[in-house]
């Protein structure tokens, strides 16, 4: 694999918007047949980097050399031509059309000017067969999970012949399973001689992936190195600078009494049976895989889709929980998984977004009280360190940290009781993930009950009070914090 | 229409900085209406001596009230990114119910009372099906334009309703005491002022703007949603109702096709006042801006005997220009420099000022002039 000459190289590249810097001088070099990281904290400029690479932008300076030739791509297509191919976060799939015509979409094979079914068809089983996928290639994308539409990406990459492919943080909504099959197949693929540039914040798996790693920091070039020369903490103190001692720097706190307590709680078609207790100061983690119906568990604890069954007693009393201001009101809040779409409302600015769930309580008979407004937003939004212009700069402007940053400033602000926090480090950089947990830490040690619903088995484990692990709707496992393995978790999660 | 999944890779907001919000301010579309009312007001006044005159301005106003109260519940309803089509069916329905209890022998007081409870009402069914039962508001307003239209001819038939106190149609055609101004102007100025308050000043109005922008976001955030929703549908018809009392006032009589085909025209003016038919953005300014610009328009257009067909022709220009200027302006901020790309937005609207002037020149010469 070393020592060979690169397919692709950048050099000196530097882009600006508006006034802002967003790349400077920056390197990379992929060879064939190599797995590169791409690591940087949000901001740093990986996904400003990738779009030039795919011609999504144009580079103000500096050049992309492609198989030893200068290479100009004016958009994506070019690209594209080229064999330069990326997958994103959220694959962009046509919902409505299947498998076969995803991965041929504009480039269906045609006979004498009509488009050939069968050999499209029979071209898109090959593909999937050669993934080790079983899939029909007639079953709509909409009906495929995230898993599976990222899997109707690659084919489609192969399709074209990619040289290059550029994932992008292609497992931060895969299961532990699911992204096992991703690595054999990135690593299939590798034999072929594709160049891989691969980004993730999830350190952890990259080592068992990964040949080489570039790191960039606040849009400049800081080092690449070979994967098996460099441990976490050198990556960790190469993207933000510093060491950071902790990741899941989860206090000691002796927990008070009951405050939220969960009986036989059910919602036909997604959940049954739920059963738990939550204490003053603690914090429950809640395991398992995606679609096991831990957010279904959380949205009918905050009253989005209300409790068909059971009982939830706050400090003893059962309530009834009928909409998500019924829950407020009880001093429940909820941190939602989809930070974009429920989350916040991006077009609208920091101090509006932080103000939005207490916006009565900061009013006077109905008229707004916009210097309460953008006092109780500058300091949630101090108290969280959210890197900003001001309270009025708007919310979609932020990196993903800094939006994440908002929402907890936002429930924050609402002083509640329990706080249900769902995947509250997704797609965030290491600095803003280690300042999450600190603060959730904080929180519990003042006496807020945590229930944490988490993916990532490393947060579970160090955050984590006590742990719950679901499966198909129903609690399989807790365990203590002293108990829980990362073992015994996936066991309970998986049919074990 | 098949969209892709997800979009991560088509959006990446400009970098914030304090030039671009004052670049924002100064290109906004409101200052865009005033350029052009300000051109088509000069325009007007080198045609026709009779423009400037108070009297004529005043009068002329009587003609637009209806369409800016029923413009001020649709500004919410756009905001949020429904839509009311059934606001004329309203107040065809509200003022033929008062013109029935009317022939009916009831006081006109009461009639009037009770057609802004109807009114009322009509917006309470739109409300629910489309915020409680979650029906799609085009598909509903859509239904109930013809069926409130259709009750309307159930109540008067072919007859008109007529003969209303003088009390009464002083509300549509009478002035304040010894003043020239209209009761009408008067009511939509006062209404105009709160609605605008609302928008601006009240949670209320915040939270039109947040169900615009992300209606699953606000209620994940404990925004009444549902309740919102149904109370500005109740406006609209409540404003529809109190349109439909004004033009009978001002009629004199009411028929049942009372005020056919005014929807159109309000979601027109709504629209040109920088209203995103997409929802989440928007000023009442500008909605009060772009309702003075069609009214000097067509009362300009008038004077020099323009014909309504090409009246027509001009205002349905101007609002694809509306919805096709800020795109064009989009693209311009593309532009790296910032001096560059404010340069460009306001070449942009010097061209389209010049341009239009010369097609409402033009436009005298379609069909001539008597």
């Amino acid at each position: 694999m070393r020592d060979q000459a690169p397919v692709m190289e950048v050099h000196h590249l530097s882009k600006h918007f508006g006034g802002v810097r967003a790349l400077k001088d920056v390197q990379l070099e992929l060879r064939a047949g190599e797995i590169h990281a791409l690591l940087g904290e949000n901001g740093a400029g990986k996904s400003t980097l990738i779009k030039i690479m795919t011609g999504f932008y144009q580079p103000d300076e500096g050049q992309l050399v492609f198989e030893g030739q200068t290479v100009h791509f004016g958009n994506t297509r070019d690209a594209q031509l080229a064999g330069i191919v990326a997958i994103y976060q959220e694959p962009s799939l046509f919902p409505d059309l299947d498998i076969a015509e995803n991965i041929f979409v504009g480039r269906q094979p045609v006979q004498r000017g009509r488009v050939a079914w069968r050999q499209m068809y029979r071209a898109a089983a090959e593909l999937l067969q050669q993934l080790g996928v079983a899939l029909d290639p007639r079953t709509k994308a909409r009906e495929l999970s995230v898993a599976q539409q990222q899997m109707v990406e690659i084919a489609r990459a192969i399709s074209i012949k990619a040289k290059v492919l550029i994932m992008d943080e292609p497992t931060s909504s895969l299961t532990q399973n699911e992204v096992a099959e991703l690595f054999a197949i990135v690593r299939q693929l590798r034999t072929t001689g594709t160049a891989i540039v691969f980004i993730s914040h999830r350190l952890e798996e990259l080592f068992a992936l990964v040949d080489r790693v570039t790191v960039l920091r606040d849009g400049a070039y800081v080092a690449t190195q070979e994967m098996e020369h460099v441990t976490t903490s050198d990556l960790i103190q190469m993207m933000v600078g510093r060491t950071l001692n902790e990741l899941f720097p989860k206090q000691a706190v002796v927990p008070g009494p009951v405050v939220l307590q969960v009986e036989q709680l059910g919602v036909p078609g997604s959940f049954a049976d739920i059963s738990f207790t939550l204490r003053q100061g603690e914090i429950v983690g809640m395991a398992g895989l995606i679609g096991a119906g831990r957010t279904a568990v959380a949205r009918t604890l905050f009253g989005i889709d209300p409790a068909v069954s059971g009982t939830i007693k706050l400090d003893g009393h059962a309530v009834s929980i009928t909409s998500p201001q019924v829950a407020m009101a009880l001093g429940i809040g909820y941190v939602p998984e989809d930070r974009k779409q429920q989350g916040l409302v991006l077009a609208m600015s920091i101090a509006n977004n932080i103000s939005l769930p207490v916006l009565s309580q900061l009013s006077s008979g109905g008229w707004l009280n916009t210097r309460r407004e953008q006092q109780l937003a500058a300091t949630g939004a101090q108290q969280l360190e959210v890197k900003m212009a001001g309270v009025r700069q708007q919310v979609g402007q932020l990196s993903g940290g800094n939006q994440q940053k908002v929402v907890l400033a936002k429930w924050l602000g609402t002083n509640p009781r329990v706080l249900v926090l769902d995947e509250p480090t997704r797609g965030i950089d290491v600095g803003t993930k280690a300042a999450v947990h600190r603060l959730m830490s904080s929180l519990a040690a003042q006496g807020m009950a945590i229930l944490m619903i988490s993916s990532e088995l490393p947060e579970v484990l160090g955050m984590s009070d006590r742990v719950l692990v679901m499966r198909e709707g129903r609690i399989t496992a807790e365990f203590t914090r002293v108990e829980a393995t990362q073992a015994k978790i996936m066991a309970a999660a998986t049919a074990a | 229409m098949t969209k892709p999944i997800g979009s991560a890779a088509t959006t990446q907001q400009p970098a914030y900085s304090a030039r671009d919000t004052l670049a924002r301010l100064l290109v906004r579309w409101e200052w865009l209406l005033v350029v052009l009312i300000i051109a088509v007001a000069v325009l007007n006044t080198r045609l026709s001596p009779f423009f400037l005159r108070t009297n004529n301005l005043l009068r002329t106003t009587s003609d637009f009230m209806e369409i800016g109260i029923m413009m001020l519940p649709m500004v919410f309803i756009i905001v949020t990114g429904n839509i009311d089509l059934s606001i004329a069916s309203t107040l065809g329905l509200s003022a033929s119910f008062m013109g029935w209890l009317h022939i009916m022998g009831v006081n006109i007081w009461l009639a009037a009372t009770a057609a802004l409870l109807v009114g009322a009402l009509a917006g309470l069914l739109n409300g629910v099906l489309i915020a409680r039962l979650r029906l799609p508001a085009l598909v509903v307003t859509l239904g109930t334009f013809s069926f409130y239209r259709g009750l309307a001819y159930a109540l008067l038939g072919d007859q008109a309703a007529r003969g209303y106190p003088p009390a009464f149609t002083s509300l549509g055609q009478g002035t304040l005491g010894r003043t020239r101004i209209p009761v009408a102007l008067l009511i939509f100025v006062l209404l105009a002022l709160a609605f605008g308050l609302v928008l601006n000043r009240m949670t209320f109005g915040r939270y039109l703007y947040v169900i615009g922008n992300n209606e699953e976001a606000s209620r994940f955030s404990g925004v009444p949603t549902v309740r919102i929703k149904i109370a500005m549908y109740v406006l609209s018809g409540l404003m529809a109702a109190l349109a439909g009392l004004i033009l009978a006032a001002r009629f004199g009589s009411t028929r049942p096709d009372i005020g056919t085909g005014l929807e159109l025209t309000v979601i027109t003016v709504t629209v040109l006042g920088g209203i995103s038919i997409f929802g989440g953005s928007g000023t009442m300014i500008g909605a009060i801006l772009a309702l003075l610009l069609i009214g000097i328009l067509r009362f300009g257009m008038g004077l020099v005997n323009i014909q309504g067909q090409v009246q027509d022709i001009v205002i349905g220009s101007l609002l694809i220009l509306s919805i096709l200027l800020p795109r064009l302006a989009g693209q311009l901020s593309a532009i790296r420099s910032w001096r560059g790309a404010t340069l460009g937005k306001i070449g942009l609207a010097l061209l389209v000022t010049v341009l239009f002037g010369w097609f409402f020149f033009w436009s005298r010469t379609l069909i001539p002039a008597k």
